[in-house]
């Protein structure tokens, strides 16, 4: 007698299950698909807080769904498929290495859109990609790194040697140049997004040869903790995420990527019927790059034209990428005046006059 | 060439770098000496990290961090103990599942530990020795586990040389059915060696979260236990070339990082492979001899144990 009870208990629980399930098609399901862990203080945890606040906005109507720390490449077509497969209507694929994955994957499912974030391939109409515009937080940093560093040395923590890289390192390099002449840039190429050993050791090598103010393009907060151990002789900035946790420390300012914005209108399009293949290139502007407080470590004055810029950038009255400017062979790139075209900027592939140093292939 | 890099700074860097690798080959190389294979090293030194970052918090002591680590990591190599050596499961793919596990575990142990900083592991007074011009800043300013870590070396060699657990040891490597016909209970040398394996990668990871990236976020030993197996490889199963493997594998990162600062025009990449051809090279030179016996490996690697067979 208990046994049969308990075999109609679970058939019962079993048919709510089902039935949950067959519910659920009519939900619209959001998945995102990420290239780190959502605990990386970074990159990854950025995107994970705009999928939270899609399930926010739109509670029961939405399910998100995610995988982390999936390998760019063959995996990612894999894991891409297996989303596809398992019923979602819209997936983010948030990092430069999915590319190709996306598209191909894309072509499979045309039913389903596809969101790939910082590329440029839209092969098929169910192919979207957005962005943001980072470059214009890192000429604010960039402005601060040239007031505040004292051995006019500064350094920089380059992931992959992709435009958008390329992009944050001349933007930040001409905006210390213009602030302070004497200002040598010193490169490093870690070939990781997240790799918290290899970017303390990146970071540990500039401050080695003398570097006392580093921007990083990759993940972790690794880089402000080697920064923290040297007692504020060395400064630095949060990368994606506010990084607040180093504020009474070496973290003067941060670039924070605020993705909610985006992925709460792109779902909400999509429930709504107005959804459209998009190309999405927004920066301070639109909510999209925000410039984390300067802290008192930063002087009143360098704070005051810090947070000018960045108000002149929303604003639209100032383009980080303003002539003229000459490439790092010395042949001119924009003339008196003229602002970078996007498809420039898009394709970067050069440093720009006064860097040294070479961009790998 | 070397523009403004610092030798002896250089040197420093080498040094921290290469501990936790280090420590991880140690233990793995004890375990590949008994005759097990643990390929779960990436899982047990993370699992090291968290349980060691998680021990220093708590306890605001750095130094109980590193037992901590290296007790959670042992925890961790039991369970492969007791799978493998016990329930005689297969080894490879055991171990491929508790870096799986482990990676998952830790995650989830550290959830709430990201974002927090551990109570800081000084560095060991050496007096005079540290204003030796070079040596004082290359040798003599490290924190106490770098020299721990070398001690530790020593005394794996001491042991497995001249000892006589360490001749124990590889005779269970060498021929699990000799020794258990002269009475030593393999499995229970086997199990012994897997927990030291597991101690040591768990200090190795400790090392990583408590002293050169101080902090806890996921994946944050990010390949270093795959590393240590192929040092043991490259070692063929001796520990001071562990010793030099690792200082090998962490300079020529080092050195790519810092020349790379320098501005220097020797392009990264050959740098970054530089390691892992030479260890090919070792392996084909070592296989190109008299068969199994030159490639050093201990002749029951990998292979399970049964008194009952």
């Amino acid at each position: 007698m208990k046994r049969r009870h308990l075999l109609a208990t679970a058939a019962l629980g079993l048919g709510l299950v089902f039935g949950g399930a067959a519910m659920a098609q009519d939900k619209t399901k959001a998945c995102f698909v990420y290239v780190g862990p959502i605990g990386d203080g970074g990159w990854t945890f950025q995107h994970h807080e705009g999928a939270l606040a899609v399930q926010e906005a739109f509670g029961d109507k939405v399910e998100i769904a995610f995988q982390e720390n999936v390998p760019e490449g063959a995996d990612a077509e894999r894991v891409l498929t297996q989303m596809a497969l398992s019923g979602c209507n819209i997936i983010f694929t948030t990092s430069f290495g999915y590319m190709d994955a996306t598209n191909a994957v894309a072509a499979k499912f045309p039913d389903i859109k596809f969101e790939h974030a910082t590329g440029y391939k839209r092969e098929h109409p169910n192919v979207s990609t957005y962005n943001a515009r980072f470059y214009e937080g890192r000429a604010v940093q960039g402005h601060i790194a040239g007031k505040m560093t004292k051995s006019n040395k500064i350094g920089y923590i380059g992931s992959f040697p992709i435009p958008e890289v390329i992009m944050g390192i001349n933007s930040y390099y001409l905006h210390a140049k213009k602030v302070n002449p004497e200002v040598e840039l010193s490169v490093v190429w870690a070939f990781t997004w997240f790799d918290p050993a290899k970017e303390a050791d990146s970071a540990k090598a500039l401050i080695d040869q003398g570097v006392d103010v580093i921007a990083s393009h990759t993940d972790s907060t690794a880089p402000l903790a080697e920064a923290a151990k040297t007692n504020g002789a060395v400064i630095g900035f949060g990368q994606a995420s506010d990084m607040a946790e180093y504020k009474d420390g070496p973290r003067v300012s941060s670039i924070i990527d605020n993705w909610a914005p985006y992925y709460i209108k792109r779902v909400g399009a999509l429930m709504d019927g107005t959804y459209e293949q998009a190309d999405a290139w927004e920066g301070i502007a639109g909510g999209e790059v925000e410039i984390g407080e300067i802290t008192a470590l930063v002087p009143a004055e360098v704070k005051a034209e810090a947070e000018a810029m960045r108000d002149a950038i929303a604003a639209g009255t100032y383009h980080p990428f303003t002539g003229p400017i000459n490439k790092q062979d010395g042949s001119p790139w924009l003339a008196e005046g003229q602002v970078a075209p996007d498809g420039d900027l898009l394709g970067m592939s050069f440093y720009v006059e006064g860097i040294t140093g070479e961009i790998p292939k | 060439m070397f523009g403004s890099i610092d030798p002896a700074l250089l040197v420093a860097a080498l040094m921290v770098n290469s501990v936790p690798v280090m420590l991880a080959a140690t233990g793995e190389l004890v375990v590949e000496k008994s005759g097990v294979l643990n390929l779960g090293v990436e899982g047990m030194m993370i699992m090291g990290a968290i349980c060691g970052f998680v021990t220093a918090v708590v306890t605001g002591n750095p130094y109980l961090g590193f037992l901590g680590g290296a007790l959670g990591a042992a925890a961790l190599s039991a369970v492969f103990g007791v799978l493998t050596q016990v329930l005689q499961t297969n080894q490879v793919a055991t171990g491929l599942a508790l870096t799986l596990f482990g990676l998952g575990l830790s995650s989830l142990i550290g959830q709430s530990y990201v974002g927090i900083r551990p109570p800081a592991t000084g560095d060991l007074p050496l007096g005079p020795l540290a204003d030796i011009p070079f040596l004082g800043v290359a040798v003599f300013g490290h924190d106490w586990m770098v020299y721990a870590s070398i001690l530790l070396v020593a005394a794996v060699w001491w042991v497995l040389k001249y000892s006589r657990v360490g001749l124990i040891l590889r005779a269970v490597g060498e021929s699990h059915e000799a020794a258990h016909a002269l009475g030593y209970k393999v499995t229970r040398i086997r199990m012994l060696a897997v927990l030291f394996g597991g101690a040591m990668a768990g200090l190795g990871g400790a090392y990583v979260s408590l002293v050169r990236v101080p902090q806890w976020t996921d994946g944050i030993t990010a390949g270093a236990g795959w590393i240590a197996l192929a040092i043991v490889v490259f070692a063929s199963w001796k520990p001071w070339r562990v010793l030099a493997g690792a200082y090998l594998f962490g300079g020529i990162s080092v050195l790519q990082l810092n020349l790379q600062a320098a501005g220097s025009a020797i392009p990264v990449e050959y740098l970054s492979m530089a390691p892992y051809l030479i260890t090919i090279l070792v392996l084909v030179i070592m296989s190109s001899g008299r068969g199994k016996a030159a490639l050093a490996a201990p002749a029951c690697l990998g292979q399970n144990f049964h008194a009952s067979r």
